[in-house]
C-alpha cells in the first residue's frame, strides 16, 4: 500500500511492523513525529508495546538498555543534543550487546544551536560501537528500521543499530512510500529471542564491574561482530530485496559506477541531488558515477577499495568537519585507500543545514576532475561558504 | 508479616564477596534480598556494590544483576520493569543506589520514575558521602563531616551545608510508598521491606548504611551506630503511605548528639560551636517528628555556652 507520508512517519511505521516490545522516548525536534506516531499507534491500540514517557535522552538510553537486556525488543529515536546527552549510554547498550534500534534525525550539534541537518551529532557517536546508516528517501528510511532489527538480532551481530535520516529534508518532506504488509514482515522478521537476558529462572549477571585481565579480548569481540555484520548486512539486504523487491546493496550502492574514472562519495539526500547532476555530466560525455557511502559503521573499506581501484580520483562529501582539518568521512576514506596513489578530494557542503545544490556538486565534480588530470587542487574544500569557498 | 527466624536462608546475596568487614551497604543488601526473595531483578548503578558484588569474573549475585552507569538507576528499573510487563513476568525489580547516585546524579531518573509510578522498588543505600570515590561529600552528607572534599582546613572544617532532606522531595511525588531504614532495627526493616514487596507503584526505601572507612569507626559497631542515630535523633525512622505519615519507631528521651558523633572520626574535629549548631538542627528535626500536636517543643536539649565557641587556643590543644 503507497502512502505520502514524511520521513519520521515512515520510521514510525517501520518501527510498528517490526512489533517492538519497549519505546522509551523523549521528545527533540526534528525526530519527534516518530514518537507522536508511535503514540497514536499505540493510544489507538494499532500497537502492543510499552511506551515510556521518560524525563530525559539518558534516561531514554537507559530504559532501552534496561528493557534490552530484559529480553525486549527495543526501538527508539533521538536528534543532535538528545544523543549527545545519551552519549555515555550508547557506550553501554553495543559492549553488552543488546541490539537495540535508534532512528537518528541528523541535526547540527550546538553551539551555537540549530536544528537543521549536519553530521556531527552521530559522527561523534562513530566510536561507540553502534552500527550506522544513512538513508536517502522516506522508503529507505522505513526500510532499513525492518533490515536493522534483523541485523541487529543476529546472534553473529548482536549490536544496537542507529539508521540516520537527514534532518527536515527528510523528516519533515512527505514522499511516496510503499509500506509493507504486515504478515510480510513478520515472515521476514522473526520475533527477538536472545539466549542472555535478566531472568529470575536463569539468573545472570549482565554488566559486571570489568577488570584489565578481561576487558581487552570483550573489545576483540565486539570488533568481530562488527566484521560478521558485514556479511549479515548483504545477507539481509538480498533477502529483503527478495521478498520486498528493493535491493539498497548493502554497505554502498553505486550509481553509473561501470565506467566511471571519477566518482563521488555521498551519504542521505544529497546523493539524489547528485544522480542528477551526474545523468547531466553524463550526458557532456564525462566519465562521472556516485559511490553512496550507506553504513558508516562498519566502515565498508574493501568495497571503497575495489570501487577506487579504476578511477582516476575521488571526491568525497561530507556533512560534519572534524576540527583538524577534513570532515570524518574524508579520513576514513583516506585510511581505507592507503597505499593508492589516486587523489581523494574532501568536499564540505551543507553543514547547518545548508542547502547542497546541484551547482555544488557540479563544482565538487569539477575540482576532484581537475585533480583527476593532475592539476593541483585543495584537499580540503568548502563549497557555498562565506570568505573560504571555493 | 514473616519474622526473622521465617526469613529464607538462600544466600541470593552471597558470601565471598568483598566488602569491607561491618559494610552497612553490604548488610542491607544481604537482609533486604533475603525478604524479596528468588523472583527479583536488581540494578545496581557505579556503587562499591558494584564493585564488591559483581567484579568479573566473580557475582555475589544469584538473582538477575544489571549495571550500566551511575545516573540512572530510576530509568534502568523503568526499562526493566517495561519488558517483564510485556513479556507476562511477574519479577521484583529493585534497584539499590548510594547516596551519591539519589541524592545527587541520580535525582532525575529517580524524580522521573517516582513521577510515573513505575512499579519498581528503589532503594537508597545511604552512606552519606561518594564512598566508592574515596570519601567525597554528597547532598546526603551531614553538618560538619570530614570528607575529602570537605577536609578539615585551619580555616574550614568539614562539611558546611546540613544534609539535605530527601525525604520530602521523594514523598512529594505523591508514591504509594517511603520509609526510612536502619540495620540496627532490623524487626522495622523487615517489616517495612516486606510491605514495599508487596504493594504496587514506586516504592522507595532509605536505608542508613554506616561506612567503616568512611566514617572512620570501628567494624564491630555498624549497628550499634545507627541505632545511636535513631536514639538522637540524626536519623528518624517513619514511613509515609499514600501520602499518610507514620513514626514506626520513637525513642525515648532525646540523646545528645555528641553520643553518636562521638563514635565515628569523621566529625572528631567538630568545635563545640559546630556541634551545638548540628544539635539545634537535629532539635528542630525532632519536633518536627515527635512533637504531638499543640505540644510543646520535645527537644530538651540546650544551646551550650558562648564561651564553649572554638578559640585559636581550642584548636591549639585538640587539633584541628
Amino acid at each position: 500500500m503507497k502512502k505520502v507520508i514524511t520521513g519520521d512517519h515512515a520510521v514510525a511505521i517501520g518501527a510498528k511492523l517490526c512489533r517492538v516490545d519497549v519505546v522509551p522516548a523523549y521528545p527533540i525536534t526534528p525526530q519527534t513525529l516518530i514518537i507522536e506516531h508511535i503514540a497514536d499507534f499505540v493510544n489507538d491500540g494499532e500497537l502492543d508495546t510499552k511506551f515510556l514517557t521518560m524525563e530525559s535522552e539518558h534516561s531514554v538510553m537507559s530504559a532501552a538498555a534496561g528493557a534490552s537486556a530484559a529480553g525486549a525488543r527495543v526501538f527508539t529515536a533521538t536528534s543532535s543534543q538528545g544523543l549527545a546527552f545519551m552519549h555515555e549510554m550508547l557506550y553501554a547498550t553495543a559492549p553488552l550487546r543488546l541490539p537495540v534500534v535508534m532512528a537518528n534525525a541528523s541535526r547540527t550539534l550546538g553551539g551555537p544551536p540549530g536544528i537543521w541537518c549536519e553530521y556531527n551529532d552521530s559522527m561523534g557517536a562513530r566510536d561507540s560501537g553502534w552500527l550506522q546508516l544513512y538513508v536517502e528517501d522516506n522508503q529507505e528510511a522505513l526500510d532499513m528500521i525492518i533490515q536493522s532489527f534483523k541485523i541487529a538480532e543476529d546472534k553473529r551481530v548482536l549490536l544496537p543499530v542507529m539508521p540516520c535520516l537527514d534532518g527536515f529534508v527528510l523528516t519533515h518532506t512527505v514522499e511516496p512510500v510503499d509500506i509493507p504488509a504486515q504478515e510480510d514482515v513478520d515472515s521476514f522478521l522473526a520475533p527477538y529471542e536472545p539466549d542472555i537476558i535478566l531472568d529470575p529462572a536463569r539468573p545472570a549477571m549482565i554488566g559486571t564491574f570489568m577488570p584489565a585481565e578481561y576487558i581487552m579480548e570483550l573489545r576483540r569481540q565486539t570488533v568481530e561482530a562488527f566484521e560478521s555484520a558485514k556479511d549479515v548486512i548483504m545477507e539481509v539486504n538480498d533477502e529483503f530485496a527478495k521478498k520486498f523487491g528493493r535491493d539498497y546493496g548493502g554497505l554502498v550502492d553505486t550509481y553509473r559506477m561501470d565506467d566511471a574514472k571519477v566518482a563521488l562519495i555521498t551519504m542521505g539526500t544529497v546523493t539524489s541531488t547528485s544522480r542528477e547532476v551526474v545523468d547531466e555530466l553524463r550526458q557532456k560525455g564525462e566519465k562521472v558515477g556516485i559511490i553512496k557511502l550507506r553504513f558508516f559503521r562498519p566502515f565498508p573499506s574493501g568495497e571503497l577499495r575495489n570501487l577506487a581501484s579504476n578511477l582516476d580520483a575521488l571526491g568525497v562529501f561530507d556533512r560534519s568537519i572534524s576540527y583538524h582539518g577534513g570532515g570524518p568521512v574524508y579520513n576514513e576514506v583516506r585510511s581505507a585507500l592507503f597505499g593508492m596513489t589516486i587523489p581523494v578530494i574532501d568536499h564540505l557542503a551543507g553543514l547547518g543545514g545548508r542547502d547542497v545544490t546541484k551547482e555544488q556538486i557540479f563544482k565538487m565534480f569539477e575540482l576532484t576532475s581537475r585533480a583527476a588530470k593532475g592539476e593541483k587542487v585543495k584537499e580540503v574544500n568548502w563549497h557555498n561558504t562565506r570568505g573560504e569557498t571555493v | 508479616m514473616i519474622t526473622i527466624k521465617e526469613l529464607s536462608d538462600d544466600n541470593l546475596f552471597t558470601a565471598g564477596h568483598t566488602a569491607c568487614p561491618g559494610c552497612g551497604v553490604a548488610l542491607s543488601i544481604r537482609n533486604a534480598i533475603r525478604v524479596f526473595g528468588k523472583d527479583t531483578a536488581v540494578y545496581v548503578p557505579a556503587s562499591c556494590a558494584v564493585v564488591f558484588g559483581s567484579t568479573f569474573p566473580l557475582g555475589a549475585w544469584k538473582v538477575p544483576f544489571f549495571h550500566t552507569a551511575f545516573e540512572n538507576t530510576g530509568a534502568c528499573l523503568t526499562g526493566m520493569q517495561a519488558a517483564f510487563e510485556k513479556k507476562g513476568k511477574k519479577v521484583t525489580v529493585v534497584g539499590f543506589a548510594g547516596d551519591g547516585g539519589t541524592y545527587d546524579i541520580g535525582l532525575q531518573s529517580m524524580s522521573g520514575a517516582a513521577e510515573r509510578n513505575e512499579d519498581v522498588i528503589y532503594i537508597c543505600l545511604d552512606n552519606e558521602a561518594y564512598m566508592n570515590t574515596g570519601i567525597q561529600r554528597s547532598g546526603g552528607t551531614p553538618f560538619g563531616a570530614w570528607t575529602t572534599t570537605t577536609p578539615v582546613g585551619t580555616k574550614i572544617q568539614g562539611n558546611q551545608r546540613f544534609k539535605k532532606n530527601l525525604g520530602d522531595i521523594v514523598v512529594a511525588h505523591e508514591i504509594p510508598y517511603y520509609a526510612t531504614l536502619s540495620i540496627g532495627h532490623p524487626l522495622d526493616f523487615i517489616r517495612k521491606v516486606e510491605k514495599a514487596k508487596n504493594m504496587k507503584g514506586f516504592r522507595f526505601l532509605h536505608m542508613f548504611t554506616p561506612c567503616i572507612p568512611g566514617w572512620k569507626m570501628d567494624p564491630a559497631k555498624t549497628v550499634e551506630v545507627t541505632k545511636r542515630a535513631v536514639e538522637s535523633g540524626m536519623w528518624t525512622l517513619y514511613e509515609v503511605e499514600n501520602g499518610e505519615k507514620k513514626i514506626t519507631y520513637k525513642p525515648g528521651k532525646m540523646k545528645s548528639v555528641k553520643d553518636y558523633l562521638n563514635m565515628q572520626g569523621r566529625f572528631r574535629h567538630m568545635s563545640d560551636e559546630d556541634i551545638n549548631k548540628l544539635q539545634m538542627w537535629v532539635c528542630r528535626k525532632w519536633n518536627l517528628h515527635y512533637r504531638e500536636k499543640g505540644a510543646p517543643d520535645v527537644c530538651e536539649i540546650a544551646p551550650l555556652d558562648e564561651h564553649h565557641a572554638i578559640t585559636e587556643e581550642h584548636r591549639e590543644m585538640h587539633g584541628p
